[in-house]
């Protein structure tokens, strides 16, 4: 990991990806160095002062060289928008049936915890082949996860849910950096992800102390807390059942619907007033200030579970 | 433009080399002045239209504890005093002097008012524990949210106040000087210009005033 | 030729007795003046200081890096370098440097004016740029702050422990000093134009300077109320911008860039200007394509006002939002190329003379051209989300800031200063530090493009070992990068008693700013000029054996 090298390693496919783009990008910028830098040396050389070259008919204007040097950078530059367009858009969209981890960013360091419950800090185990996806939010200033390997980034904000996802395919250690300074220690917030072979991997998830799996303590947060007292099956209030809700549409009391995202359950626990789902009473009060990030993690993971499940009838 | 030319007209500064330059770069430069400002205002008016969006039920309820009459009011005072403003920038153009000293101070009292009922109404608010910090007190839902309402509503009228205040400043060193004969002989340019300014304030308070005090009143 | 020379000797024989500088020697003279050249060379002093300041917190910043522990200054001391060096850099040098400094004593002379429209606005100006740099720098004294120039909420407004109030206060301040600067420039370049000169007869330097204005007039006030907000959350625990408040942190990105994107190019387009009057002077050509390259500032500030999200390609704003300041993104770059060629096409069959001023802007061309073009890489979304927040940034911008608008503000500060001092800089030393200054540019900030695709975040005190080399290699270029500039103020400094008397016009230069002696009048003009061409009437043909160096 501390060797000295010129381009950084590449281990998991969309790094060859934004590899290619960059390359490309590397190609357009030496080619219009050239168009530049060439003439310039030439007319240096020609036109230097005192030199017997023509200086006849000198032209000062030319609608055809202007509308040239105009449109061929145009249809260049609107080429490489579309493919780091398509390629971000590749990069920004999270792909179902991945590992889960949620990450936790805290002046100056990082917590994970795997949907097993494995918890570790500023360390990341995965095994080699499998798409990981992070669930990220901060619980004081701005982080941002990178891992250079990967060619992603994304920062981590207090307040919401931001997510990343890789798909390591070569075994080995690379760097998690803190992008994003967030104060004194910035400089070592950073990390390390260990991408290991599938058999070593489980070997390790099941090392050490067993952790109680995420949506289990999810499970115990919604019974414990008074949750399922309202949203439970037999519960006496009229509050929405949450059963397959997760990604599905929810219509709201002001005609419109939401997708049930990671941040509509966050943004319902802590502020219930935000969006009233249709045929129900603003009476859910608030719990901010009374989970912790991970705790809303773990109750999220709960719901999601939930979701796998049928819907009931009404 | 000679040396001795421009001394006999001591209305024009040295750089300029007629009044008509000097009047019209006074106006743009006041225009540009004003560009600026309504970008200054921008930052609150997208920062409340941001939480307007994503809050809208609670400011809508923290709206209707702002006082309608009172707001209304100010509204009705701040337009006529711009009215007033307008008559003395055409007082100054005629050469009315007295008229113009009138009018200024008439304007500037009508400031004056509208600062007034702001200090009321911001009394009121503090009575009634609406101004954010340890002291406020929100007893329905979401007091964060309403607490945010009342930063946002601080915030604009109290940088409107300053605006106010300045104007009401200028206005009252033009009135002053205008009593000591200063705007005489088509040297109505200051008085047009500060009323560029004045009409300006007046504008702003118009924008504020339904954003914030008549989104709860349907 | 010759006779112009002889004319010229005659001119230098009776410098004119009453000029600018010499009408008054005293303090007071100095500090009251309504003078748009003496406020210009207030401010000259000003940013000068300011430069020392931030080129000092940067050499201690290089310094440190040389070994990936810290082991010069402590972390808490070098994110207060780093912010030290941001603040000061942009808002009390980079802005200023060629609208305050340069604008201000060739603006109304370019347009054959007696002075801007409101001179007491202007000293205005400066006594307000000074009280923000005094606050600014009364928080540096205090233990300074640690925020980055950039503020980011929630760190400044809830977990910094250091001064930010006062440094933003500093900010705010100076951005009104700006705003007049802009108000000033607009409505001079409107209204007091010489008889004659019409908008495309402008020289090309006042186009720039005018699309400066422009962006100074609507962008800074943003600045201003983001920064006050910010302020007020801090010292009241109430606001907008922390979650913890129930505010947004994005917001105030959102804000924050739409005046500090613009900003870039407040910092990059009077540079341009300047690279305009350089390179027609000295390759003796009429500029090629003067609409498109008028037109090309225009569109750039107008464009940069619908670009800021591209700092916020990986900050959780939406995707789709991502894409259209992308896509706005690589459209700017549009009119910044057009510009490239046609200062390339001005040097086709000119006579070029490679003078101090030439040299930094023909370095300009270079630098500038690879700053522009690394920036197609962070308006490609997918390689920005690789390269945001990393050295790679780092390296980009200083290309455009340094590289561009320091190196164009060296060369109009040798183009212009026998106008201002009316004596030569010395030829040799001049060009010796342009070339030094180049070549140092290019070590420092070369290797750190590499260092940031490698994935070296920015604002890191210390850093794995295996990118140690390439930091070597920086902070050895950052040393001779200082030479380089160290190097101008031993020979400013002895050109103003020493130097050759330069007369009004040394560079055989068009523009009205040259049909007056050197140094100018009190009001600039002994007779109002009368314009009656294009500008840049140049002709290589005829100059094509001219020896400026002789004159």
């Amino acid at each position: 990991m501390d060797e000295f090298r010129l381009f950084p390693p590449q281990a998991s496919p969309v790094a060859h990806e934004v590899d290619w783009l960059f390359f490309a990008l590397t190609a357009i910028t030496m080619f219009f160095c050239a168009v530049v830098f060439l003439p310039i040396a030439f007319f240096s050389i020609k036109y230097r002062r005192g030199s017997r070259a023509d200086r006849s008919h000198p032209w000062s204007k030319s609608l055809l060289m202007e509308s040239g040097w105009t449109v061929v950078p145009l249809v260049i530059a609107m080429g490489l928008f579309s493919w780091g367009a398509i390629l971000y858009f590749h990069i920004e969209t999270p792909p179902r049936n991945a590992l889960q981890v949620q990450v936790i960013g805290k002046q100056w360091m990082w917590k994970l915890q795997h949907a097993e419950g494995k918890r570790e800090i500023n360390e990341l185990h995965v095994p080699v082949g499998r798409t990981v996806s992070l669930t990220m939010t901060s619980q004081d200033v701005i982080h941002s996860f990178f891992v250079p390997a990967f060619r992603v980034k994304q920062d981590v904000v207090p307040g919401i849910y931001t997510s990343e996802w890789f798909q390591p395919t070569v075994p080995g250690q690379y760097h998690i950096f803190c992008a994003e300074y967030c104060g004194t220690n910035h400089s070592r917030m950073i990390g390390r992800v260990v991408v290991m072979e599938p058999i070593d991997y489980e070997k390790w998830l099941n090392s050490g102390e067993p952790g109680e799996a995420v949506a289990l303590a999810g499970a115990r947060l919604f019974r414990d807390r008074g949750c399922s007292g309202c949203h439970g099956a037999n519960s006496k209030f009229h509050a929405p059942r949450l059963e397959g809700l997760y990604r599905k549409p929810v219509p709201l009391a002001d005609g419109t619907f939401v997708n049930a995202d990671d941040q509509y359950l966050r943004d319902s626990i802590l502020q219930p007033g935000k969006q009233i789902s249709a045929g129900y009473e603003n009476i859910m009060p608030s719990y901010a200030g009374r989970l912790s990030e991970e705790e809303i993690m773990q109750l999220n993971a709960y719901l999601k579970s939930l979701g796998q499940q049928e819907a009931p009838s009404k | 433009m000679e040396a001795a030319s421009l001394r006999s007209q001591p209305l024009v500064e040295q750089q300029f080399d007629d009044i008509k330059q000097q009047r019209e770069a006074a106006k743009l430069g006041m225009w540009i002045f004003l560009a600026t400002e309504v970008l200054f205002f921008g930052g609150l008016f997208l920062g409340y239209t941001v939480y307007r969006f994503t809050h809208g039920q609670i400011f809508v309820e923290t709206s209707r504890k702002l006082d309608v009459i009172l707001g209304g009011t100010n509204t009705a005072v701040l337009l006529v005093s711009s009215l007033l403003m307008a008559l003395a920038v055409r007082a100054a153009k005629l050469d009315q002097r007295r008229l113009l000293t009138g009018l200024l101070i008439a304007t500037a009292v009508l400031g004056g008012v509208f600062m007034t009922i702001k200090g009321v109404e911001y009394h009121k608010d503090y009575v009634d524990h609406l101004v954010p910090g340890t002291h406020f007190q929100w007893h329905g839902n979401e007091p964060q949210t309403a607490e945010l309402f009342f930063w946002i509503y601080f915030a604009m009228t109290g940088l409107h106040a300053i605006h106010v205040t300045v104007g009401i400043g200028i206005i009252l060193v033009l009135g002053l000087l205008s009593g000591l004969g200063k705007f005489s002989h088509g040297n109505h340019n200051t008085v047009e210009v500060a009323g560029l300014y004045w009409h300006f304030v007046d504008i702003v308070w118009v924008f504020l005033f339904p954003l914030l005090y008549l989104v709860g009143h349907r | 030729m010759i006779t112009a020379t002889e004319i010229d000797i005659k001119t230098q024989g009776d410098m004119a007795p009453e000029n600018y500088l010499s009408v008054d020697h005293s303090i007071s003279s100095w500090l009251l003046t309504k003078d748009h050249k003496r406020i210009g060379i207030l401010y000259l002093w000003t940013i000068l200081f300011f430069f020392v300041i931030a080129a000092v917190a940067a050499a201690l910043m290089r310094i440190e890096l040389l070994t990936p522990q810290g082991d010069l200054v402590t972390s808490d001391t070098y994110n207060k370098l780093f912010t030290i060096h941001g603040v000061l850099m942009v808002w009390f040098f980079l802005i200023p440097s060629i609208p305050a400094v340069l604008g201000n004593f060739v603006l109304p002379l370019m347009l054959g004016a007696r002075d801007v429209a409101f001179p007491k606005l202007n000293l205005m100006s400066w006594y307000l740029f000074v009280a923000g740099g005094a606050l600014a720098l009364w928080s540096i004294v205090r233990g300074g702050v640690d925020t980055g120039w950039t503020f980011y909420t929630p760190y400044s407004t809830t977990y910094a422990n250091t001064h930010v109030i006062s440094m933003a206060a500093g900010v705010f301040v100076a951005g009104f000093s700006s705003i007049i600067t802009g108000i000033n420039f607009m409505v001079t370049t409107h209204k007091m134009r010489a008889p004659g000169l019409t908008w495309f007869r402008l020289p090309l330097f006042v186009w720039s300077l005018y699309a400066t204005s422009l962006i100074l007039v609507l962008a800074t006030p943003v600045l201003a109320i983001t920064l006050a907000l910010m302020s007020v959350e801090r010292f009241w625990g109430v606001g907008i911008f922390d979650p913890k408040l129930g505010g947004d942190p994005i917001l105030f990105q959102h804000l924050f860039w739409f005046y500090s994107h613009p900003a870039v190019y407040i910092m990059i387009l009077p540079g341009m200007g300047v690279i305009s009057e350089l390179i027609t002077c000295f390759a003796r050509k009429r500029i090629f394509g003067y609409g498109f390259v008028a037109a090309a500032s225009m569109a750039i500030a107008v464009l940069g006002f619908l670009v800021w999200g591209h700092h916020m390609f990986v900050s959780s704003q939406s995707i789709y939002a991502g894409m259209v300041f992308s896509i706005l993104s690589f459209l700017v770059a549009i009119p910044s190329a057009v510009k490239v060629f046609n200062w390339t096409a001005t040097l086709h069959k000119g006579s070029i003379h490679f003078t101090t001023p030439m040299l930094y802007a023909l370095s300009f061309i270079g630098l500038f051209t690879i700053g522009g073009l690394t920036g197609l890489f962070l308006a490609a979304l997918a390689v920005d989300v690789h390269v945001t927040d990393t050295y790679f940034v780092v390296a980009h911008f200083h290309y455009i800031m340094v590289g561009g608008m320091v190196t164009a503000f060296m060369g109009g500060l040798h183009y212009w200063w026998p106008k201002i001092t009316g004596r030569m800089y010395p030829e040799l030393p001049g060009k010796l530090a342009a070339l030094t200054t180049f070549l140092g540019f290019n070590l420092t900030f070369f290797p750190q493009f590499l260092l940031g695709y490698l994935g070296m975040p920015r604002r890191y005190h210390t850093y794995p070992a295996e990118f140690q080399a390439f930091n070597v290699l920086s902070t050895a270029g950052a040393s001779i990068l200082g030479i380089g500039y160290l190097l101008p103020l031993v020979y400013f400094i002895w050109a103003l008693k020493k130097g050759r008397v330069a007369g009004p016009n040394p560079w055989r230069a068009t523009g009205l700013e040259w049909q007056t002696p050197s140094p100018p009048p009190e009001h600039n003009f002994i007779k109002t000029p009368i314009v009656t061409e294009p500008p840049y009437s140049y002709s290589a043909e005829k100059d094509a054996d001219l020896n400026l160096a002789s004159i």
